[in-house]
């Protein structure tokens, strides 16, 4: 009797985890099944390749940067601040999370557009943010950083406030707190946050391309090109998603243990 | 981008007697103007999916209105992108029971075994969208070349981007680039917006537009013009009577109020 309903509910549970499985790993082997690849250096070697991923590695190691040096005191006061409206600073912040990036996008040129509510200040200085690297840079910034603060926040939540007391009352400035103490112990946090943030710029393409255009070597990002290909050499296109797809595996691998245990 | 599944709801002795029910649909279609020849209620019913170069954005949501109107039993689902998007979601296998592009080069990599029927129904040419406050002092398309300027493009992948190139080649000219949208529609979206000063793109892009852009027209010696092709994919009545509808005085006069030319 025990037996047959331990078995049941082994198959009631099984059968869907299964299927999930399979949702996410099928169109993953697919692809690696349909390429050709006799064909990918060549494929790789294919003049757009090298400027989409050059101007890819530099706008998301900008962006990087960006989510390091901006993102980190913003996860700092969220993990401390104990106001109720750092509730709603912490779903704001999640909104760029679900919204289609497309629409991030469409934002995106309401903000910095030659016609948007800042970017009409910028035209007369002689500063156009659309169609720029810069535009790159921004657009996967705007849906990059969440992941970053809300991992390092995370991270810094777990720390022990005791810490941060003790430093007080040694007259340690907060500055002081977070360079010698609080930092170096949610390293692994900012690290994994880092990866995460990184990845997810590297994917960006709904609002680069809403946003920033496409061109070659200012602002046509892996993705883009990805896509451009599709329409005139279907293997080139899946040459470079297996390109990317290895260095998400890469990054994931990397945090396999530390974030994803 | 694909809408919905093409059904065939039609009893076999219609489907035997598509002549009849061409006939019919056509002397149907026809409003109050029109005098209706002895057009009963036509028997036509299912869901004909259409995809459309998104040029034909506009007049094929006309078109599909007025066909709708005429044959109470049939519902047009049209998906509009660039016809090398759309050439590429059939041959993958995407729904579809007319397929029409802009110019007939880019049916080329269509799966030519799926090809019912293949007419041409108007022609195209090329024309410089610009803002309408033209902020970018756009007077002929040798404007295009100043580095000051920011002009947006099709893909080099889709019809209206390698019709641009081909009016750049026979100009001398080297258009000062920013941007290259995925169609034609998103490329003028960005001319919309004033964020880019110029854009090539269709004479019946501009005309769509309604007075949202500025038309400037480029030299006949330099246009390029394309010959829009439509393919029946589908042996559904419906679907066919579609393209009939499309194909007669009615429908090309529809296309042709949206600035297209004649086949």
């Amino acid at each position: 009797m025990r037996y047959a309903a331990g078995w049941r509910s082994r198959v009631a549970l099984g059968v869907p985890a299964a299927l999930a499985l399979l949702l996410l790993v099928i169109p993953l082997v697919a692809l690696l099944v349909r390429a050709d690849w006799a064909r990918i250096p060549s494929d790789l070697a294919t003049p757009t390749v090298l400027p989409a991923l050059r101007l890819s590695l530099t706008t998301t190691s900008v962006t990087a940067v960006l989510c390091l040096v901006l993102g980190t005191p913003l996860a700092w006061f969220l993990a401390r601040s104990e106001h109720r409206a750092t509730s709603w600073v912490r779903a704001l912040l999640t909104v760029p999370l679900v919204l289609p990036p497309v629409v991030g996008g469409v934002a995106l040129l309401m903000a910095w557009g030659r016609n948007g509510v800042i970017g009409q200040h910028l035209a007369p200085l002689g500063i156009q943010i659309p169609f720029t690297t810069v535009a790159v840079v921004l657009a996967e910034t705007f849906v990059a950083m969440p992941f970053y603060v809300l991992a390092v926040e995370g991270a810094m939540r777990g720390l022990d406030p005791r810490l941060e007391s003790v430093a007080r009352t040694l007259g340690a400035s907060d500055l002081r707190y977070l360079r010698t103490v609080g930092i170096p112990l949610v390293l692994p946090g900012i690290a994994s946050g880092l990866a995460l943030a990184w990845a997810r710029a590297l994917g960006e393409f709904g609002a680069t391309i809403t946003f920033a255009g496409n061109f070659q070597g200012r602002t046509q990002t892996l993705p883009l090109l990805v896509y451009v290909e599709l329409e005139r050499d279907p293997q080139v296109a899946i040459s470079i998603s297996i390109m990317l797809l290895a260095v998400s595996v890469l990054v994931l691998g990397v945090l396999r243990g530390r974030w994803l245990r | 981008m694909s809408t919905g599944h093409p059904r065939r709801l039609l009893p076999a002795a219609a489907t035997a007697a598509v002549g009849g029910v061409l006939a019919a649909t056509l002397a149907a279609c026809g409003t109050s103007a029109t005098p209706a020849a002895g057009a009963g209620s036509t028997s036509l019913h299912g869901t004909v999916t259409v995809l459309a170069a998104a040029s034909l954005t506009e007049s094929f949501d006309q078109l599909a209105k007025e066909f709708e109107a005429a044959n109470p039993g049939v519902t047009v689902a049209t998906s509009y992108g660039s016809s090398a998007t759309l050439v590429q979601q059939v041959d993958n296998g995407a729904p579809a029971s007319v397929i029409a592009l802009a110019g007939t080069a880019a049916a080329a990599p269509l799966d030519k075994s799926m090809v019912k029927d293949n007419r041409t129904f108007a022609t195209n040419t090329l024309e410089i969208a610009v803002p309408p406050s033209n902020p970018g002092n756009i007077t002929s398309i040798d404007d295009l070349a100043k580095p000051t300027v920011k002009v947006v493009l099709c893909a080099d992948t889709v019809p209206c981007g390698k019709a641009a190139q081909a009016t750049f080649t026979k100009a001398h000219l080297v258009p000062h680039v920013v941007s290259k949208e995925v169609d034609v529609k998103a490329t003028l979206a960005k001319v919309k917006l004033g964020e880019a000063d110029a854009a090539v793109v269709y004479h019946s892009d501009v005309v769509a537009a309604k007075g949202s852009v500025k038309g400037i027209e480029i030299a006949p010696n330099l246009n390029t013009s394309l010959t829009y092709p439509v393919i029946t994919l589908s042996d559904d009545p419906a679907a066919r009577a579609f393209v009939a509808y499309l194909l007669s005085a009615k429908g090309l006069a529809t296309v042709q109020s949206f600035g297209f030319g004649a086949p």
